[in-house]
């Protein structure tokens, strides 16, 4: 496929663009292969040959043309949720803009995505590939006990497609035990470690669900690595992220629990949190109640409930708590899975170690728990991503379940301002970039997939870019200091707010709630000069280089 | 005379209404003339005033004791389990009484003593004065004066002595308005906008029936929108529902007919009167007082109590008062049916998005004294600080305050105090410690003499100022702005949890951004003063500069270490409790007793 063939209209002049609460800017429209880029020209706000907009076509989630005489208007519904307006002189023009931004944006094969054509100057391929592997935590695990070893059983992905090379599991059991209890749970996902708590010794495990089926199958070898973890007289505690009924229910196509007959030591708690469609939804609702900002007090309150939104992210960092309670304060170990184990399994262990270990708190703790707690372990972010709350694509796989993630660590952030080194700048530009990317880092479902695509090699990474000293600063919490102590957050409604900076960014002005942490960044780092844009309303999506002055302001624009 | 404790019950349980473990604080339980105080086993003392009590419930016994339920009018709800019946039924009857007092002499104001000399007393009664802010305002002029029509309250019983008109209203004008309008409340200038030259007017209804008119209250207003030299017409905002007010219209009561009035252009806002907002709130305290509760039955709660609802329609009407006098330059008339409750609403908050004084921690007290205290909101009503008609009692008020804490959430650097500043009025409006709150109006507190026997709340507000300071506050970003122009779709509305849940530590956060900066705008302001000292002593300050730079650095580090160990840690605005708390301790001749025996 050549992206030539997608492109009817290359440029079109005159063209207006217009964002909410930003003034319109006249300029000429250009298509390419992956980006929508209007420069201005002179007349316009704007000054002359300015690139105002540079946006990621993968970044658009819905094209909405009208047509009226010889004026098009199109309305570009992004996947970060902003939503932009191109006024295109000419039907033809207007019609050959808008399906080709759509042929373009929906281009599925991983291969042609733009990490694979961006090449920034400025940075060096394979620079940030390496930087957090499941080996460098397996280190940090050796040096305190001996009880684990790193397997390389998944060496060539055929025991579990889903896992990375290597995992952590108890040293006590070998591969051949792997093996077989791999095959008795959903997508070969056997119980493996996530995470180590020092502080005591206990471990979180996850795995996907165990393959009872109606005949109440038993699998020895699972039986034995999972009591393997066990000591002597110790109990573990199963967390399990659906009801009791259906993790019964799935018995029938062959899934299940762990029955209390065979796992005698194990305690199984039963979480229901929601996941696939449901989720999605719930998130198509919440956005769609964010966006009408005409509705009465009784609408919006009645809209933001029916979306359930909050009741998820209660639910996902009560299970968390749970989780981190069942380590802290019974001491034991814990297993933790739903279904697949690849959604509500990760956002589980991935907040309860937030939630639990300073270490995940800080910036580089926290791209390493990303790493190795969403990415290595095959959270399928490709499916999952594909659209994002505006879609008007027949949903297949999508779900926010990282979205949802990212939200409670802001609920956590925002309950203790001072123990999270970074700031809610990082978590929008996370965001942004599991849907969205210039960078590789969140492309493909597995690690046995960016394999394939030579994911590694052929794009950048998005952590050596964060991790460039300019960028850095952006992302720390200037309030940050090292907190040892375990964060309990209240999960009542009252203390749970909605994440305005994600869902009300592009709809509502922030200008003075910017200025005040410009004032507190500027108190606590008590100097003079005001610091830099905070997590403001920025129209260019992922700039390829540094170049072009690209970003729009409410003050870039004026006079 | 000495107070003893005439109740003292001990073995009494304190339970946390939120907490998920049933942890419960053992502990004995005390009954003074002025508090209920809970003395726990590791020696925290709770101390509730029994102002503060709005309701006692006696629940079902159950096998560990009688549960005695008590619920405060600053939100604070606590839970007792008293071992006995028999006590149990002594503490609810005694709280019963002594909560409900029935004469204004029997509340607290009258035998609080902080042991501050007369003149010092005295001297806080003087902190604000009306006629000074007035003055500030540009008033009086050319186009306004001070009328003496009420100087001895003849014609309005409920409005202040001193009171500002149009210069051309004459006195007959002004009585015989007064006369069409229900309690006698006629229009007076409540705030002036200098540059504009425009006025916020106030009054209650007209008596006009269905088609009563008078002659008086025409040229009333017309010498009202004539004040205003640049404008050609008024507004007249009649902040109740329009349905409320053509029911009204069938009791000889109603709203302007605007062929009467010459050149008014007459507007409904649809604020809902004090009934509705009791239930509301209640609804509210219903809901957000639940165990366990869901996500979904919380905001459906919210919707339901439509508390928000409320909120939004008083911000959104104070926002339609600011904008027609800053934006068309315009004079507006606000009035509800008796104009003390709504129209105090409006007018002080159009007045707070107007004039950036209001914004200041003296400013806020003037505009309390003005809008709220001198026009006769009836404080003493509303709160139900006697055994009264409960149906007088609503959150009037609250809802004032809380719509200016929306304001700060949008504007954080645009007001001088902070969220502690607007929950110890909260406090203080309820706990008749202080004689301004007492009475419904300003003769009734003359009658009281309450400057002669009790202490003026504002000293002792200004005095703990230091507490009450927003660290983000920016002079001149507020008095740049002409009007604050607060975005009131509705996803901006949020549930007031450090009011309604102040009490129930364990839903805040647990690190407070607030006070940290707080702390650290403290210490770089102390920087400068030391940095100019240093510089007075020349180069060889220069080492002790990083020495100091270094000790403040320090101080700074340890302001962020969690204190407590336990991850538990709680930094919260401190809302002066333990401040008070001692000063009660002090001030009440039982805890000197109590103290002698420590």
């Amino acid at each position: 496929m050549e992206f030539a063939e997608l492109i009817k209209t290359a440029k079109v002049e005159n063209v207006q663009l217009s964002c909410p609460g930003l003034p319109p800017i006249k300029g000429t429209l250009c298509i390419t292969s992956h980006h929508l880029l209007l420069s201005s020209q002179p007349g316009g706000h704007g000054e002359q040959g300015t690139v105002e907009l540079w946006l990621l076509i993968r970044n658009v989630d819905a094209v909405e043309k009208r047509i009226a005489s010889s004026l098009g208007t199109i309305t570009l519904k992004c996947k970060d949720l902003k939503v932009l307006q191109l006024e295109i002189p000419g039907m033809e023009e207007c019609l050959n803009i808008a399906s080709s931004t759509e042929a373009l944006s929906s281009v599925d094969s991983v291969m042609m995505m733009y990490p694979f054509f961006y090449r920034p100057q400025s940075m060096k391929l394979k620079d940030g590939w390496q930087l957090y592997p499941l080996q460098h935590y397996y280190q940090q695990i050796a040096s305190e006990t001996s009880a684990w070893r790193l397997s390389c059983v998944n060496g060539d992905f055929t025991i579990c497609s889903s896992y990375p090379l290597a995992v952590i599991v108890p040293a006590t059991v070998d591969d051949n035990v792997l093996k077989k209890a791999a095959r008795f749970r959903q997508g070969g996902r056997f119980p493996v470690l996530s995470y180590y708590h020092k502080k005591n010794g206990t471990v979180m495990l996850r795995s996907s669900q165990p393959l009872i089926g109606p005949n109440r199958k038993r699998c020895q070898e699972d039986e034995l690595l999972l009591s393997a973890v066990l000591d002597g007289g110790e109990r573990g505690f199963i967390i399990d992220t659906r009801s009791a009924q259906a993790a019964k229910q799935a018995r029938v196509m062959g899934g299940g629990t762990e029955p209390k007959s065979s796992y005698p030591r194990w305690k199984r708690l039963h979480r229901p949190l929601e996941r696939g469609r449901p989720l999605q939804e719930s998130f198509i609702k919440l956005v769609e109640a964010c966006n009408d900002t005409s509705l009465s007090m009784d609408r919006w309150l009645s809209k933001l409930e029916s979306s359930k939104w909050l009741a998820h992210v209660k639910g996902a960092l009560s299970t968390a708590c749970l989780a981190a309670q069942c380590m802290e304060r019974e001491e034991a170990c814990i297993l933790v899975h739903g279904a697949e184990g690849t959604d509500t399994t990760l956002l589980v262990t991935a907040l309860a170690q937030v939630i639990l270990d300073p270490d995940c708190r800080t910036l580089t703790g926290f791209q390493g728990l990303l790493e190795r707690e969403w990415i290595e372990a095959g959270h399928p972010f490709h499916f999952r991503c594909a659209h994002s709350a505006y879609s008007h694509a027949r949903l297949k796989q999508e779900a926010p379940i990282f979205l949802l993630f990212l939200d409670c660590v802001w609920q956590l952030g925002h309950q203790f301002p001072f123990s999270l080194q970074f700031n809610e700048h990082l978590l929008l530009v996370l965001f942004e970039h599991t849907y969205a990317s210039c960078y590789g880092t969140f492309l493909c479902n597995s690690e046995k997939e960016r394999c394939l695509c030579e994911v590694k090699e052929k794009t950048h990474s998005l952590w050596s870019w964060l991790n460039q000293p300019s960028e850095l600063k952006k992302h720390l919490n200037p309030l940050y200091t090292y907190n040892a102590l375990v964060i309990w957050p209240s999960v009542e409604p009252q203390s749970l707010q909605l994440w305005q900076g994600l869902f009300l960014r592009w709809i509502r002005s922030s200008q003075y709630l910017d200025e005040a942490w410009a004032e507190i960044q500027r108190l606590v780092t008590n100097c003079e000069d005001a610091p830099e844009e905070s997590a403001g309303r920025t129209l260019c999506h992922s700039q390829p280089d540094a170049a072009y002055p690209l970003t729009i302001t409410g003050t870039a624009n004026e006079g | 005379m000495f107070f003893f404790p005439f109740l003292q019950v001990e073995q009494v349980k304190l339970i946390d209404r939120f907490s998920t473990s049933n942890k419960s604080l053992m502990g004995t339980l005390y009954l003074t003339a002025t508090h209920l105080l809970f003395i726990d086993s590791s020696q925290k003392e709770t101390w509730i005033l029994h102002h503060h009590i709005a309701a006692v419930e006696k629940l079902a016994l159950t096998t560990s004791g009688c549960p005695l339920v008590i619920q405060c009018k600053n939100f604070r709800v606590v839970h007792f389990i008293v071992p006995r019946e028999r006590d149990c039924h002594d503490i609810y009857n005694s709280l019963l009484q002594l909560s409900k007092p029935a004469s204004y002499d029997e509340l607290y104001a009258f035998s609080y003593n902080p042991k501050q000399n007369e003149s010092k007393r005295l001297q806080g009664w003087q902190l604000i004065d009306l006629a000074e802010e007035y003055k500030r305002m540009g008033v009086p002029n050319s186009n306004w004066q001070l009328s003496d029509a009420n100087r001895d309250y003849e014609i309005c019983d409920s409005y202040p002595r001193e009171l500002y008109v149009p210069r051309t209203a004459s006195k007959p004008v002004i009585v015989g308005s007064s006369k069409f309008r229900s309690k006698g409340r006629f229009p007076v200038l409540s705030y002036y906008h200098r540059d504009k030259e425009a006025a916020i007017c106030r009054c209650s209804q007209p008596l006009s029936g269905f088609s009563a008119r008078c002659l008086e209250d025409e040229n009333m207003l017309h010498a009202i929108s004539i004040a205003n030299p640049a404008h050609h017409y008024m507004y007249v905002m009649d902040t109740r529902p329009k349905l409320n007010a053509m029911a009204n219209r069938a009791a000889g009561k109603g709203y302007e007919n605007e062929d009467n009035y010459a050149n008014i252009r007459f507007q409904f806002v649809g604020i809902e009167n004090i009934h509705v907002m009791r239930s509301s709130l209640q609804k509210l305290l219903e809901v957000s007082g639940t165990k366990a509760l869901s996500v979904n039955s919380f905001l459906s709660g919210l919707e339901n109590s439509g508390w928000l609802r409320h909120i939004k329609a008083v911000l959104d009407a104070a926002i339609f008062l600011a904008k027609a006098v800053a934006v068309e330059n315009a004079t507006v008339l606000v009035h509800c049916s008796d104009g003390w409750d709504r129209t105090s609403q409006v007018c002080s908050l159009g007045s707070l998005l107007l004039d950036a004084h209001y914004r200041t921690i003296r400013g806020f007290m003037v505009l309390i004294e003005k809008d709220w205290i001198s026009f006769g909101h009836k404080f003493s009503d509303r709160c139900g600080q006697l055994d009264g008609d409960p149906k007088e009692i609503s959150p009037v008020f609250t809802q004032f305050l809380e719509g200016v804490w929306h304001l700060t959430e949008q504007f954080p650097q645009a007001f001088e105090y902070n969220e502690a500043f607007l929950l110890q009025i909260h406090e203080h409006v309820h706990s008749c410690q202080f004689g301004n709150f007492l009475g419904n109006c300003q003769k009734e507190r003359e009658e009281l003499k309450l400057k002669e026997k009790t202490y003026s709340f504002w000293p002792f507000l200004l005095d703990e100022q230091k507490k009450y300071l927003n660290p983000l506050y920016n002079q001149d970003f507020s008095q740049k702005l002409v009007l604050l122009e607060p975005n009131t779709a509705s996803f901006n509305f949020k549930f007031w949890r450090n009011m309604y849940h102040q009490f129930d530590r364990t839903m805040h956060p647990r690190q407070s951004v607030f006070n940290l900066i707080m702390t650290m705008s403290e210490q770089n302001k102390q920087l400068e003063k030391d940095f100019k000292e240093l510089e007075g002593v020349g180069v060889g300050g220069r080492m002790s500069l990083e020495r100091c730079l270094f000790k403040i650095w320090l101080g700074f580090v340890r302001t962020r270490i969690d204190p407590t160990g336990d991850g538990s840690a709680y930094h919260r605005p401190q809302h002066a409790h333990s401040v008070t708390t001692t000063r009660r301790f002090l001030c009440s001749p039982l805890n000197w007793y109590l103290a002698s025996l420590l």
